[in-house]
């Protein structure tokens, strides 16, 4: 075990999965040379091990780099693209929505086009609503792509690991604060499937699902009921396509309660997709209604208190667990 | 141009380069100034000599490096500053912080951080312009980097097509991000993108506030006339790094060097000072003025108050 952050553990992938796999490359904006000059970033020291054939410094056109990964795919390599911020996915959203997505179905099962695009999110970097911007429900909601949103170190590293090797396009999203945060990830070459959720912590009160950033603050609400005698289940999702029903809907059978917790706003968010999913299968299980704790349907702001009110946060979700357990 | 548009010009750009130098300042102290921190520095002669030969009704778009742009079309300094530190009483009410900044008062009516999406909005207020046979153009701003983008090709040649009274304004500063130039593209001067769309392309020394401005008044003119865009390349230099956190490893250091020994204010000055149109004493009223203008920004900031959390939710509709 080694004591590392998310950014480190997913450069850790990167560099193992390119010394096992000649046909695994990098491409993307400043994956080479950054002005990130920092050992914890995740393309950090590839490109001085890889060289510049392998480490590919793209223009500023994420079209084309995600049409690179798609091309290059189908040809037999294994690209990793990096898309500088969620946001941005809109510009290479046609390569990734209409072609990535569907060309293995139109080939009726010929083709395989197993290419990786990495995207940066979530808010609490003060930059405003054009770097901030959560979209997994967008790609979640495209056949075709599996899309993979880490919430811990040991996470990210076995995920990539699994996401680089899989035959199909696979989106991983990487929240940006989570770069700097630590946590346990083992040495050893491991991989974690794609398509099976994580009980991080288990419970008898209330199932809260879960993922990515949102997971430290099902944390710490944990902690503060815990204390008061409530135990949550913490349901961490780490893949939304395919979506890992049965542990979902094994725990919501255990608990009888759910809150959905996720930082990407509300209406049309993934929570309404669990939430569906538990009414149409788990209806009779349930004590209590289903509760979302999401952002608000807004723009991420920029002024830092506003940025902070955009964020859920644990007080939040404790409101929405005692909700539901005084029901 | 004339003496007092190049006094202007002047004054313009030392005021970009204080409230910049302020933000560079601001920014080393912390959580004074959240965020990202993209400035402009070395560039000034770009943004005042565009903007100092527009009319107040043209239409600027600009990019994530638009402090510059948006001071020289004349911009409150208090309600900008005020954006960038979040408070409810910039210009944005805290909603755009320095990366997005629109200022409709002074038709700046999109700054955009997302590279390339600024270049077709200036198509739309260029066809607006024209539909309503207003005399009136506009000028689109952005980096080398940016004309890599699919949207720059889309735009310029809908603009060519129709004869669109729109300005493209390439500045060209060597970096994109990390990035070289020579690294991302195979031609050297982005101006000869222009001649894929049948536009004229010309390229202009962006450190002299008094070329680009002569560029722009004639380009100007030719947009009136309704024949068409045209590309202008100015080429420049970017002496901070992509970002205030950003230590430019990347960058020779006597690269930048050079590029500050032909500081674009610098430049202006002695050329006015030579022409007698500006003497010492006079350059030390300016800075004392610039001086007093940033102060006066910083000290609107610090004592506006943050907005209420419910404003978060206001804004998204009419
Ligand atoms: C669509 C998109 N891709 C990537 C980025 C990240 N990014 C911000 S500025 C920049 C470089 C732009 O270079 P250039 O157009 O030359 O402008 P400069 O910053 O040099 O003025 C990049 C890649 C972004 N903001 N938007």
């Amino acid at each position: 075990m080694q004591q590392i952050t998310m950014g480190q553990a997913v450069q850790q992938a990167l560099f193992e999965e390119m010394r096992r796999d000649p046909d695994v490359f990098i491409a993307g904006e400043g994956v080479g040379q950054s002005i990130h000059e920092s050992p914890i970033m995740p393309t950090y020291g590839l490109l001085k091990e890889f060289g510049p054939s392998r480490v590919k410094d793209t223009p500023v056109s994420e079209a084309a780099i995600a049409g690179l990964a798609v091309g290059s795919s189908v040809m037999g390599l294994r690209p990793v693209v990096e898309i500088m911020f969620n946001p941005f996915i809109t510009i290479a959203s046609d390569q990734i929505v209409n072609h990535a997505a569907k060309l293995r179905y139109l080939s009726g099962g010929k083709s395989t086009f197993p290419m990786v695009v990495r995207v940066k999110t979530g808010a609490g970097f003060g930059a405003g609503c054009q770097h901030s911007h959560n979209l997994e429900a967008w790609v979640a909601h495209c056949p075709g792509l599996k899309v993979v949103m880490p919430g811990t170190p040991a996470d990210a590293k076995g995920l990539l690991k699994s996401a680089i090797r899989d035959d199909n396009p696979v989106i991983f999203i990487e929240d940006m604060m989570l770069y700097f945060a630590p946590g346990q990830v083992p040495k050893e070459d491991y991989s974690i499937p794609i398509g099976v959720a994580d009980i991080k912590k288990q419970g008898k009160d209330v199932t809260v699902v879960t993922w990515s950033k949102m997971l430290g603050v099902a944390f710490k609400a944990a902690t503060e009921l815990s204390k008061e005698g409530i135990e949550i289940e913490i349901v961490d999702l780490r893949t939304l396509a395919p979506l890992d029903k049965e542990t979902i809907l094994q725990s919501v059978r255990k608990t009888g309660r759910l809150v959905i917790l996720h930082e990407a706003t509300r209406t049309g968010g993934f929570g309404g997709e669990i939430a569906a999913l538990v009414a149409e299968e788990a209806f009779g299980d349930l004590k209590a209604p289903i509760k979302r704790v999401a952002a608000p349907d807004i723009p991420v702001p920029f002024s830092p208190p506003l940025e902070q009110f955009y964020i859920p946060n644990e007080g939040q979700l404790i409101q929405a667990v005692k909700t539901l357990t005084s029901l | 141009m004339t003496n007092q548009s190049k006094l202007e010009s002047y004054e313009t750009m030392l005021l970009i380069r204080r409230f910049e130098e302020k933000l560079t300042e601001l920014c080393k102290m912390e959580r004074k100034i959240p965020g990202m921190m993209i400035l402009c520095t070395g560039q000034e002669a770009v943004a005042a000599g565009v903007c100092g030969a527009l009319e107040k009704d043209d239409v600027i778009i600009s990019n994530h490096r638009s402090h510059g742009h948006l001071i020289a079309k004349g911009a409150d300094t208090k309600e900008l500053m005020a954006e960038i530190y979040g408070k409810r009483t910039g210009c944005n009410k805290g909603k755009s912080g320095t990366l997005h900044m629109a200022v409709p008062e002074v038709n700046a009516l999109c700054t955009t951080t997302v590279v390339g999406g600024g270049i077709p909005i200036a198509v739309g207020t260029a066809f607006a312009q024209q539909y309503k046979k207003q005399d009136q153009i506009t000028v689109c701003f952005f980096g080398n980097g940016t004309t890599d983008e699919g949207s720059f090709h889309e735009a310029l040649n809908m603009a060519a097509l129709w004869n669109l009274p729109v300005i493209f304004v390439c500045e060209n500063n060597v970096y994109a991000g990390a990035q070289r130039t020579e690294h991302i593209t195979k031609i050297k001067d982005i101006a000869v993108r222009a001649m894929a769309y049948d536009m004229p392309g010309e390229i202009v020394d962006g450190n002299d506030a008094v070329a680009v401005y002569e560029a722009i008044n004639s380009a100007r003119a030719r947009c009136l006339l309704g024949e068409g865009p045209i590309l202008l390349e100015c080429k420049t230099y970017r002496w901070r790094g992509h970002g205030e956190a950003d230590h430019q490893v990347y960058q020779p250091k006597d690269e930048i060097d050079a590029w500050m020994a032909r500081c674009p204010i610098k430049k202006l000055q002695g050329e006015l000072m030579q022409e007698g149109l500006l003497s010492e004493q006079d350059i030390v009223r300016i800075e004392a003025r610039v001086a007093e203008t940033v102060e006066s920004a910083v000290d609107f900031a610090e004592k506006s108050p943050w907005p209420d959390l419910q404003e978060a939710l206001e804004d998204v509709y009419v």
